[in-house]
């Protein structure tokens, strides 16, 4: 049964057209990843299936209930965590999410024991009575989810959870995710990281300004760039523009220059092992050195590429708060 | 599991309670960081001082009943206090949505006033602490309530008054600006010429008489003035030519206008945000 249902959601910000016609369906207990570039449209559409923002056009339903009409029941069975931390840096742990227990109606009683229960599993029972400002940059989002977690929510939006965290700690809010989605919640998270929707989400939509390019689990749309893909790295950086002219042709469908890691990738197809001796042979003809090459089963970023024609930014994000989402798509 | 359609005494009940739930939030700042509180209080004591000091020996010629420049000086003071304080609302608001906490709250089964009522409610309980720690200051500098407790009550119930509604007008300016720095600046467009134009700090009769005509009309100088009335007794309200249940009626009216402009445009403009 679908817990979330969205058809033809359209949402424009005067210009700029943040959602031109989305359609989704999340299967209740599935974790659905909504994938894509900064501004591809999903925050906009987490927006609007929390009821914080109404579409234009289109129809969403949450757990049975339409987003806009029955915004105010359809609150009591969502859990909302935003990209920004969403905690009172002046309250205690312990304090935050008390009052979030206490703005989901709990009785006092079972706020503060549904508290504990969260303080307890997310590994902050220690930090639990000093204020937040005090906790580190991975207990203040362990906090923000524990947050839309209080109510025991059906179905739960986290929207780029990991974004802005060290590796460490993205990996310990992985864990923390996978097992709530083992005791049964709906979860639709949204993501820019290739990995983490690969290592959460049963089904992902690839969106791409404002539409959803393509679904499937990462496996389907793994095969879908077909077979195998070239990794070249050239030892002098100074080099890869060059080096990228001489291989580029060389695959089925073109490949990409990576300008942060000056990595080249060439989806080469089923036909990987000619391919390769052949770039191989290309580059030593130009006198290129060759730091490493390798053939690799392709990433969700090989994906990205295959769909859209054009790589998935992975731009640094700006640290939390910086951005600012009231107005923006 | 819930009826879209709650009966509304229940969502009265709810709402008070979510109001309360928020007003406790924010008073807790105050707790976890006493030194907000030290500062809200600093500024209007040094402008008690100063004024008292500064300008309390130049400014002569005030009327009958206010013959000490501090008896004059406190009412107003204890308004444009309430005025200035108000601004923190806005900022405060400003800092919520920046945050994201704001979109938590309204993702929440939370009364949708409850924010709004929360904040205005803290900022509330926080300027009637201000007023009374500056009454304790004036009576050091030798400030007193003229006409017994009930009337000082009632002055410092103004003044808290006039502070919430321009809660509401502070709410509506963060809200519909929603950045931090700019809020603050444009509070303090409108702020000083309307707390300074005013009865205030001096008599009005001083100014020139364009400005006369604004200070006589504007808000501050009747709640300033109400005030008097209220520490100072019938001698000062008849100097002045005005009955004190005149003076009433129109802060009274004053304060009413304020907010049935400023409540329903922040509530409309948080809706949107």
């Amino acid at each position: 049964m679908s817990v979330i249902e969205v058809e033809g959601l359209r949402k424009s910000f005067g210009e700029v057209v943040a959602l031109d016609g989305v359609d989704l369906e999340v299967a209740e207990g599935t974790v659905f990843g909504l994938l894509g570039p900064n501004g591809a449209g999903k925050t906009t559409t987490v927006r609007i299936l929390t009821t914080l923002l109404h579409p234009d056009a289109g129809l969403a339903r949450v757990a049975g209930y339409d987003v806009v009409r029955e915004a105010e029941a359809l609150r009591h069975v969502i859990g909302l965590a935003g990209q920004a931390a969403a905690i009172d840096p002046n309250l205690t742990g312990r304090e935050n999410l008390e009052m979030v227990g206490r703005l989901y109606h709990l009785s006092p009683t079972e706020a503060r024991r549904r508290a504990g229960e969260v303080l307890e599993r997310f590994d902050l029972a220690e930090a639990a009575d000093r204020p937040a400002r005090t906790y580190s940059g991975g207990m203040r989002r362990r906090l923000d989810l524990g947050a839309s977690l209080v109510g025991r929510p059906r179905v739960l939006f986290l929207d780029e959870p990991t974004t802005g965290l060290d590796p460490r700690s993205r990996l310990e809010l992985w864990d923390v995710i996978r097992e709530l989605v083992r005791e049964g919640t709906t979860l639709l998270l949204t993501t820019q990281y290739l990995e983490e929707a690969d290592r959460l989400a049963d089904v992902i939509a690839v969106v791409d300004r404002g539409r959803v390019i393509a679904r499937g689990t990462a496996d389907e749309l793994k095969a879908r760039v077909g077979g195998e893909v070239l990794a070249v790295r050239v030892s002098d950086r100074s080099r890869v523009p060059e080096a990228a002219g001489a291989i580029l042709g060389l695959g089925p469908g073109g490949g990409k220059v990576d300008n942060n890691t000056g990595e080249i990738t060439i989806p080469v197809g089923g036909d990987g092992t000619r391919l390769l001796v052949e770039a191989v042979r290309r580059l030593d003809a130009e006198g290129i050195e060759l730091a490493d090459i390798s053939l690799r089963r392709p990433t969700l970023d090989d994906v990205f590429l295959a769909l859209t024609g054009h790589a998935a930014e992975e731009a640094p994000t700006p640290p939390n708060g910086t951005r600012r989402r009231r107005r923006s798509p | 599991m819930s009826v879209a359609r709650t009966p509304l005494a229940e969502r009265v009940r709810w709402a008070i309670h979510d109001g309360f739930v928020l007003t406790r939030r924010n008073l807790i700042r105050y707790r976890r960081i006493p030194t907000l509180l030290v500062f809200s209080t600093v500024q209007p004591v040094m402008f008690v001082l100063l004024f008292r000091y500064v300008f309390g020996g130049a400014i002569t010629d005030l009327p009958p009943g206010a013959e000490a420049y501090v008896n004059f000086l406190m009412p107003g003071i204890f308004v444009q206090t309430a005025i200035f304080g108000a601004t923190q609302t806005g900022i405060g608001l400003a800092e919520d949505l920046t945050s994201g906490i704001i979109d938590r709250f309204r993702s929440l089964p939370t009364a949708r006033s409850a924010v709004l009522a929360g904040r205005t409610t803290a900022d509330l309980l926080r300027n009637l602490f201000v007023v009374l720690l500056m009454t304790g200051v004036g009576y050091l500098v030798g400030f007193r309530f003229q006409e017994g407790p009930i009337l000082a009550a009632l002055a410092i119930g103004l003044a808290v008054l006039v502070g919430f509604a321009f809660s509401w007008v502070s709410a509506t300016i963060g809200l519909a600006i929603g950045e931090l720095e700019s809020v603050q600046a444009a509070s303090f467009v409108w702020i000083f010429p309307l707390t300074f134009a005013s009865s205030a700090f001096v008599p009005i009769e001083g100014m020139p008489w364009w400005l006369q005509a604004f200070a006589r009309n504007n808000p501050v100088t009747i709640w300033a003035n109400t005030m008097r009335a209220f520490t100072l007794g019938e001698t000062y309200v008849r100097a002045i030519g005005e009955t004190m249940g005149g003076l009433v009626l129109r802060s009274g009216l004053w304060i009413a206008a304020i907010l049935a402009a400023a409540v329903p445009l922040a509530i409309r403009i948080y809706r949107r945000t």
